[in-house]
């Protein structure tokens, strides 16, 4: 028996997302890899008070031109309507742009909270969340802010902190390619976060350039095995 | 006004301390044009925090794929041999001591080696990215930058007054005036900009340099 993962639509597939939810949201912050269907669905749908775990928050579509010609939209839909109230990433706004882009001005006027992490402990952590440890100690931003708080032990003379686990209710990812059962392979840099926060949210949603049948993807080169994925969602690029 | 160096002038003079074999990191910004000018008859392997090693140049227009990006969104060419993984696998690599050398950008760089390049007053909403993780894990921390700010204040200071990075990892700073070694002894001038004396670099410099016995005038 398979349960049937593929969906119509992107808005079938994030309609029963709640307000309060936790999303992860795989790409690098920019066009490649970003789940942009799934982004735009879910603010047409319209949960609120989200919390967004992802890379980097975007640069909502007027800056956006600046990164690949004609703009795309990124996170910024959901941060210009007011859907998120916390946001954690390693990238909430870009140094080298002007403070124009969405998160950044809801931030300035207080209405978001941003949790800043290093990127490889982003990654590690959601690692940790999907493969159901407890935590880890990592020698990166000691002797920083990231550093406050949290506790700090010395290994073989170095010294490291500890950061803990997370996970999602939902993650929204980004694959080149699914089989009809979930397994993903992906193209490029596009494959960033994609595949480790495919495994640690409890309903993982996919949108993928192709769908193709089952056995059509060499199973050496599958990504994310498809017991991670819930559901499909093809849209032709 | 004395002519500094360009950026590109600065890339190519960071792409001098490439060995050959290398595996080789470049953060946002000025960093990634070294890209374009590795010596020749070494080969470099570039690795790309979002999950990629082995690249090419910078893309031109024609060839410009944006699911092929590096880690400040330009899209880069292919090259045989190179491959792709996840985000995670990315900072194994990066934590684990497997990348020779990061260039990475700076606001400041403190006597000691101290990085802060991430954080700056009235941008509060601005990460790390990945720098804390490079400037922690990679075997050699080399730091491109403009040697003062716009507004001609030193970034080579006694203390770092913006957010670290990390402390005490960076190796080498390349500033368009001047090639600067950090040594538990202190900030040693190695090279200096065609043109420009020790105490004309040195008064742009809150830290204390020392001239190398070996000083001598940048050489592209």
């Amino acid at each position: 028996m398979t349960v049937n993962k593929v969906f119509k639509s992107c808005d079938e597939a994030v309609a029963d997302v709640s307000d309060g939810a936790t999303i992860m949201v795989g790409g690098f912050g920019s066009y490649g890899g970003l789940p942009i269907n799934l982004i735009v669905a879910l603010s047409r749908q319209g949960a609120k008070d989200l919390t967004v775990i992802a890379n980097m928050g975007g640069v909502g579509f007027e800056l956006s031109k600046r990164i690949k010609p004609g703009g795309y939209q990124d996170l910024g839909v959901l941060f210009e309507k007011g859907q998120v109230k916390k946001f954690i990433g390693s990238m909430p706004a870009l140094g080298g742009m002007p403070p124009d882009s969405p998160l950044e001005k809801m931030y300035n006027e207080g209405r978001v909270e941003i949790e800043v992490v290093p990127q490889g402990t982003l990654a590690e952590r959601i690692r940790c969340g999907a493969g159901g440890l407890g935590g880890f100690y990592t020698p990166v931003g000691v002797g920083t802010v990231v550093a406050e708080g949290k506790e700090r032990k010395v290994i073989d003379g170095k010294e490291f902190i500890l950061e803990s686990p997370i996970t999602a209710d939902f993650a929204l990812i980004k694959a080149h390619k699914a089989d009809n059962l979930g397994n993903l392979v992906y193209h490029r840099t596009a494959r960033c976060f994609n595949p480790v926060m495919a495994t640690a949210a409890e309903t993982t949603i996919v949108e993928v350039d192709e769908l193709v049948k089952v056995g059509e993807l060499d199973p050496e080169v599958v990504v994310t095995p498809h017991i991670y994925v819930h559901r499909i969602v093809e849209v032709k690029r | 006004m004395k002519a500094r160096l360009d950026e590109q002038t600065i890339a190519l003079r960071a792409a001098r301390e490439f060995a050959d074999g290398s595996v080789v990191n470049l953060g946002y910004g000025m960093p990634g044009l070294c890209a374009d000018f590795i010596p020749e008859g070494r080969t470099v392997f570039f690795q790309s925090e979002n999950g990629m090693l082995g690249y090419g140049n910078l893309a031109s227009d024609a060839e410009k794929d944006y699911e092929m990006i590096n880690a400040s969104d330009q899209p880069v060419t292919p090259l045989p041999g190179m491959c792709f993984f996840d985000s995670a696998a990315a900072f194994d690599m990066i934590r684990g001591g497997h990348i020779d050398v990061v260039v990475l950008g700076a606001y400041q760089v403190s006597e000691k080696g101290d990085l802060a390049n991430w954080g700056r007053p009235g941008r509060p909403a601005t990460g790390m990215g990945g720098g804390m993780d490079l400037a922690a894990g990679a075997k050699k921390v080399i730091v491109t930058m403009l040697h003062t700010t716009k507004t001609g204040e030193p970034r080579i200071i006694r203390k770092c007054t913006y957010p670290l990075t990390a402390r005490q990892c960076v190796g080498l700073i390349i500033t368009d005036l001047a090639v600067i070694e950090v040594t538990p002894e202190g900030l040693i001038l190695k090279e200096i900009a065609p043109g420009w004396t020790v105490p004309e670099v040195q008064a742009l410099t809150q830290a204390g340099l020392i001239p190398a016995s070996d000083l001598k005038e940048i050489e592209l």
